[in-house]
């Protein structure tokens, strides 16, 4: 039967990257002084799955890699190895390369062998190292394609030890064979195959009817197979009793090129009259060189068939793995929508005004049911952002022994989800946030000892939810940003005046301002001076916002607000003239009528009213947007809208509230041009364009 | 046809097994563990099991041993699939009452031959 291997290179290719994110996260996870064994015994299997799945799909390649590793995680498994940093740093390197060979080879490139043969001498040093507590076993390199050939132990299975006319075997089974699910008959059919099979049975051990044990073996057989057939091929058949029973195989007549004259010998002290023996005519001796070439030409060619096969490996594709629970209630919401359908094609059939309850009815169900299905469509493209988060421990683990500083990593939430566009979008950002902490942040244990703070620093990364955004927060107890220095960092660089003066929000704010770095020194991990402007830039074009606060020597947090999904979002649709616009739900505090008298006004400052002892600018919409209000001086006859943007309040005048709904949203800047104060457009029930509304925008707008 | 329980925690071996197995006309059904197997090899008799022995939960070799001890399962063939550098494992399989065992990496024919061996 041939079956194409190939089909399953891809699960296998998937199999592999999850098991070596395993084995990473398990290595980073090892404490050197308490070692737990589950630990090992996980980055173990990882090894073993990928060894024993390269070598059947034919990644000799990979399979042989991963022996080494796997031989060394075996030791250290049985704990006839200790687990040190370094074998565990030289394991993480060896993941590494593991990881680029399998994306070479699914990619149907070629490995790059000086890094293989570099991490694999790394490996093979460790393993042969004075680490051990006992000699280490010889590290044996076969390949296992070849081994697998033919698994005999014994090794005597030399192709010239043939003979002409069969095999005498005496096999007696203990009494536990039949108890490992081995059957006598079973083997017996195996040998009538290989030639003329005839079997004699001793039945004189079985015991008495009443001692009977029907679940022990009590008989023993003599065998005979004649025909050309290797000792190799009578040994596997009874390859998997041995040790459960006596088992004694002798040539009937062996060919003068078989040196051992002590099988016949002693067949002949057993059985003297040897029956067998008479119809022994000589061998033909000109066959003899045939038959080895016979077994030759098959030998290779099972090595043949563990080649690479490369060739068919499918491109890795974009696909995301959904948790079938999600499938299946999206599954069931078509089932609703489908069945809503068929009701309102019923009262469609016939219509008559009595049943405009019915419509009416059937049409909320509609809506409804439209509402889940989106949810459900929208829940797919939710990944959880321990995507994100889990590349950072191993992060974390190299930059800070590179550093020379002690450092935890804290992950909190790695179950909040987030949206896939934003879950690709926000790795860089956050890779060079989490850089900065472990760079310019934390401090060398010496100095975090001499200021009374525990030697091992803290990362934490933090993900939640919170209303319609997701808030992800990098907190480190660091030295803290130093308000002085930022300044007179900002004034040195000309970024800000001399006699400027800052709150503390806006002075943490200047490392946001491009071409600014508060490191003494560049070093490699960080602080090229392209750093924190573009990771601000990176983050509003996602439509979210970072914030950050310090305390000098207790630390620094930020925060960064991302909106769940790039694609749809809850809006308040308002009136302003004809013109109708969306403004994102989240940012609206309130909305309230309020009169002419209750308005101040600052001269040149624009209009404020009164809100519970909070002073809030009034934005006219209509103003800002030159439309033509129908309520334009009237304040009565309009509605103010209460937002908040960046952390201040604001009033929107507006015409009427006409109702909530979710958008799609479209981009505005693919189909037009980007509009301050405007994040996109929509399109409407009724087909006309409406605008959606950037809330921080138009804040920032107004109070120019 | 008979049925056949394919135990192994990786993905892509129990689907090339199974894959391999359904061509030959095999019923087949899958677990991914142990503790898995157990619960399937309960809820209905198995011709043979194949199990992979190094998976979480609970391992090859134990749920061999836990099969055998049960009454339904004293003579079912049940087969190993193991690593060439593992004749401990072999050992340890035999000693938990495993018929015998199939040596990684196998190809499909490999897997056949071997099974016909106590499927007959």
């Amino acid at each position: 039967m041939s079956i194409d291997m190939s089909q399953f290179h891809q699960v296998f290719f998937e199999e592999c990257f999850e098991g070596l994110e395993a084995m990473e996260s398990g290595l980073l996870n090892l404490d050197m002084g308490d070692i737990d064994s589950e630990v090992i015994n996980t980055i173990f299997r990882g090894a073993h799955s990928i060894k024993g799945g390269s070598g059947t799909f034919g990644f000799t390649v990979v399979a042989d890699f991963t022996h080494v590793m796997e031989t060394l995680l075996d030791e250290m498994r049985d704990g006839r190895r200790k687990v040190t940093q370094a074998a565990v740093n030289v394991l993480l390197g060896s993941v590494d390369c593991l990881r680029e060979m399998l994306t070479s080879i699914q990619n149907e490139q070629a490995v790059d062998e000086t890094s293989v043969a570099k991490h694999k001498a790394a490996l093979e040093q460790e393993l042969n190292g004075l680490a051990t507590t006992e000699p280490a076993p010889p590290v044996v390199n076969t390949s296992p394609a070849i081994t697998a050939a033919i698994d005999d132990d014994s090794g005597d299975t030399e192709p010239l030890e043939l003979n002409e006319q069969g095999w005498k075997i005496a096999f007696c089974p203990y009494l536990d064979l039949l108890k490992t699910g081995n059957d006598p008959v079973r083997m017996f059919r195996e040998l009538a195959e290989l030639g003329e099979l005839t079997a004699l049975a001793n039945t004189q051990d079985i015991p008495g009817i009443f001692e009977l044990d029907p679940e022990e073996c009590n008989i023993s057989w003599d065998l005979k197979v004649t025909g050309d057939i290797p000792v190799g091929e009578i040994k596997e058949i009874f390859n998997w009793v041995e040790g459960d029973c006596e088992l004694d195989i002798q040539a009937l007549v062996t060919t003068p090129v078989i040196k051992k004259a002590a099988p016949l010998t002693k067949k002949a002290e057993l059985e003297p009259p040897a029956p067998a023996a008479v119809a022994a005519p000589g061998p033909i001796p000109a066959e003899d060189p045939v038959k080895p070439e016979d077994i030759k030409a098959k030998e290779p060619a099972k090595p043949a068939q563990a080649e690479p096969e490369i060739k068919n490996v499918v491109a890795a594709s974009s696909s995301i793995r959904v948790d079938t629970a999600k499938i299946d209630a999206l599954i069931n919401m078509v089932g609703e929508v489908v069945i809503t359908q068929s009701m309102l094609g019923l009262v469609g059939e016939n219509f008559a005004m009595d049943k405009v309850d019915q419509l009416k009815k059937g049409l909320a169900q509609l809506e409804r049911h439209t509402r889940d299905l989106q949810q459900s469509v929208m829940n797919i493209r939710m990944l959880p952002i321990s995507f994100v988060f889990s590349r950072f421990p191993r992060l974390v683990h190299d930059i800070s022994s590179k550093l020379g500083k002690k450092i935890e990593l804290k992950l909190v939430g790695e179950n909040t989800e987030i949206d896939k566009s934003v879950v690709e979008l926000i790795n860089d950002p956050l890779v060079h946030l989490i850089r900065n902490s472990l760079d310019h942040g934390i401090e060398m244990p010496a100095s975090r000892l001499a200021a009374g703070k525990p030697e091992t620093g803290t990362i934490e990364l933090k993900a939640y939810h919170r209303g319609g955004h997701i808030v992800i927060e990098i907190i480190d107890d660091g030295h803290g940003l130093d308000r002085k220095k930022l300044i007179a960092k900002a004034i040195e660089k000309g970024l800000i005046d001399e006699n400027a003066t800052l709150t503390d929000k806006q002075a943490f704010e200047l490392i946001f301002m491009p071409g600014f770095s508060t490191a003494e020194k560049l070093t490699d991990i960080s602080g090229r001076g392209v750093g924190m402007d573009v990771v601000r830039r990176n983050i509003e074009a996602l439509g979210g916002n970072i914030e950050i606060t310090s305390e000098v020597g207790k630390g620094t947090t930020i925060a960064i607000h991302l909106p769940l999904t790039l694609a749809i979002l809850d809006g308040q649709s308002v009136a302003v003239g004809d013109e109708t616009y969306i403004v994102p739900l989240v940012s609206i505090i309130e909305s309230i009528n309020i009169t002419e008298k209750m308005l101040n006004k600052v001269a040149g400052k624009g209009e404020t009213f009164r809100l519970r002892n909070q002073y809030i600018p009034i934005i006219r919409m209509h103003k800002i947007f030159n439309v033509q209000s129908r309520n334009a001086s009237k304040m009565a006859e309009g509605v103010i809208v209460v937002v908040e943007g960046q952390g201040v309040l604001c009033g929107l005048f507006v015409d009427d509230l006409l109702g909530q709904q979710q958008v799609v949203i479209k981009s505005l800047e693919a189909n037009y041009r980007r509009v301050e104060g405007v994040s996109g457009a929509t399109i409407l029930g009724d087909g006309s364009v409406a605008l959606i509304l950037d809330v921080p925008g138009l804040v920032r707008f107004s109070s120019r | 046809m008979a049925s056949i329980l394919a135990v192994d925690d990786s993905a892509s071996m129990r689907k090339m097994v199974t894959f391999t197995l359904k061509s030959a006309g095999y019923d087949v059904e899958e677990a991914v563990d142990g503790v898995d197997a157990l619960v399937k090899a309960q809820a209905r008799q198995f011709d043979c099991i194949i199990t992979d022995v190094n998976m979480p939960n609970k391992d090859g070799i134990t749920l061999i041993r836990d099969l055998r001890s049960l009454t339904s399962y004293k003579y079912t063939p049940m087969l190993t699939l193991t690593t060439e550098s593992g004749m401990e494992k072999k050992m340890e399989g035999k000693a938990a009452g495993a018929t015998g065992w199939i040596v990684k990496p196998f190809d499909p024919d490999q897997l056949l031959k071997t099974l016909k061996k106590v499927l007959g």
